[in-house]
C-alpha cells in the first residue's frame, strides 16, 4: 500500500514513518506538515492510505477529508479520543489511533486497512475544477469546510475581526477564520498594502485619500501614521 | 514528581539506535518551539490557542513516558478551553522537568 503521512508535528511524522518501515507492505511516498500541501500532492498522485492528524492549525483533518473528492482509506492519528464518534461517520476512515501509537496497535490498524479493498485516490488534473491550493490570480479560502476560490484582483479590502478576517470583493464578502498576517503573505505586494493594523487594501481600488483615511468603494478606512509614508510612496502623485 | 523515560521510544524503535537518536533530536528541536508558543499565547491570555498548544505538547509528554503528567495536561487543556487557568503551575513544572531531561540526552 502506498501511503502518505499528514501531521503538523515533526515528531509524530517521524514516529509514524518509523512504524511504517516495520510493515513490508507499506511504502511511505511523502509526509506533509499540513493538509493543503497534501491536497496539492493528491491532485497529481495516487495513494492507497493516508495517516491523518486531526488537530492541525487552519485546516483540520476533517476539513481535509471534506475537501478531497474520493478520499482513499484513512487512518486518523490524534491525541484526542473524543473525535472517535465523528470519525466513524466517514466511510473512508478505517481506524482511529490515539497517540502515542504503539507498534501493536499500529499493526492492527494496518491489518484493518489491508482487509478493506483499497480505493486509491484519483489524481485530479489542474483543469478539472477540483481542489487546488493556489494559482496565479486566485486565492482559496476555507469556509464551512469548503475551499472557495477568490479572484485576487477583485479583493478591495481585508479587515481583521478578532479571530476572523473579512475579505471584501467587488461581488461578495467572505468571513474567514484566519489572520491579517496570513492573508498578507498570500497577497501580491505590488497590489495590496497594509494601511492599518486591522486593514489591508487593494491600492488600485482607492477612490480618494483625505487626511488620515482612504475611501475605497464605499468604505472609509483609517490610515495609521506609521503606514502613511508607504501609502504615499505607492501613489502616482502629480 | 514523575520523571521522564525513554521506554516508549525504545519500544517503538525496535532497537534501531539511529532512529532513536533521530527522534530525540527532532523532539529536542521541536519541544522548545512548542513551549515558546505556549508561553506567548498564555501571556497574551489567548486561552483557546494556549489549549491547542497544550494539546500538541501532550504528545511529547506521553512519548517521554509521563503518564500521570499526561492526565494533568488533559485537565489543564480542558480548563483552558473553558477560559480558566487552573493547573497551570503543575503543567509548567512538567515542561521544566521535560526540559531538564532533554538536556541530559
Amino acid at each position: 500500500m502506498n501511503c502518505i503521512i499528514i501531521d503538523d508535528e515533526a515528531t509524530a511524522r517521524a514516529i509514524i514513518g518509523q512504524l511504517c518501515t516495520n510493515v513490508p507492505s507499506l511504502k511511505v511516498l511523502e509526509d506533509f506538515p499540513n493538509a493543503l500541501q497534501a491536497i496539492k500532492y493528491l491532485n497529481q498522485n495516487e495513494v492507497d492510505l493516508i495517516f491523518l492528524d486531526i488537530h492541525m492549525p487552519d485546516f483540520t483533518g476533517f476539513d481535509f477529508i471534506d475537501t478531497i473528492k474520493n478520499p482513499p482509506n484513512i487512518i486518523l492519528t490524534t491525541s484526542d479520543p473524543n473525535f472517535a464518534i465523528q470519525a466513524f461517520g466517514y466511510d473512508c476512515i478505517v481506524d482511529y489511533l490515539v497517540k502515542p501509537i504503539t507498534p501493536e496497535r499500529f499493526q492492527k490498524a494496518i491489518d484493518k486497512a489491508a482487509a478493506i479493498k483499497p480505493k486509491a485516490s484519483e489524481p485530479k488534473s489542474k483543469t478539472s475544477g477540483q481542489v487546488e491550493t493556489s494559482s496565479g490570480n486566485d486565492l482559496y479560502v476555507n469556509i464551512d469546510r469548503r475551499l472557495i476560490k477568490i479572484d485576487i484582483p477583485s479583493i478591495y479590502l481585508v479587515e481583521a475581526k478578532g479571530d476572523y478576517i473579512q475579505v471584501k470583493t467587488d461581488d461578495k464578502n467572505y468571513t474567514v477564520h484566519s489572520t491579517l498576517k496570513k492573508i498578507e503573505e498570500k497577497l501580491p505586494n505590488d497590489l495590496f498594502l497594509k494601511i492599518h493594523r486591522s486593514y489591508i487594501i487593494n491600492v488600485d481600488k482607492i477612490i480618494d485619500i483625505e487626511d488620515n483615511s482612504v475611501l475605497i468603494k464605499k468604505d472609509v478606512i483609517p490610515v495609521s501614521r506609521s503606514n502613511r509614508p508607504e501609502l504615499m510612496k505607492r501613489l502616482n502623485l502629480l | 514528581m514523575e520523571q521522564p523515560n525513554l521506554s516508549y521510544i525504545n519500544s517503538m524503535s525496535g532497537g534501531d539506535k539511529a532512529f532513536e537518536k533521530k527522534l530525540i533530536d527532532i523532539i529536542k528541536g521541536e519541544f522548545p518551539e512548542e513551549k515558546k508558543v505556549y508561553f506567548q499565547n498564555f501571556e497574551a491570555k489567548n486561552y483557546q490557542l494556549t489549549a491547542e498548544n497544550v494539546h500538541k505538547l501532550k504528545h511529547k509528554i506521553s512519548i517521554l513516558g509521563l503518564e500521570k503528567s499526561y492526565d494533568v495536561a488533559v485537565n489543564y487543556e480542558n480548563n483552558l478551553i473553558d477560559g480558566n487557568t487552573d493547573g497551570r503551575i503543575e503543567f509548567e513544572s512538567i515542561l521544566q522537568i521535560m526540559t531538564d531531561f532533554l538536556e541530559t540526552l
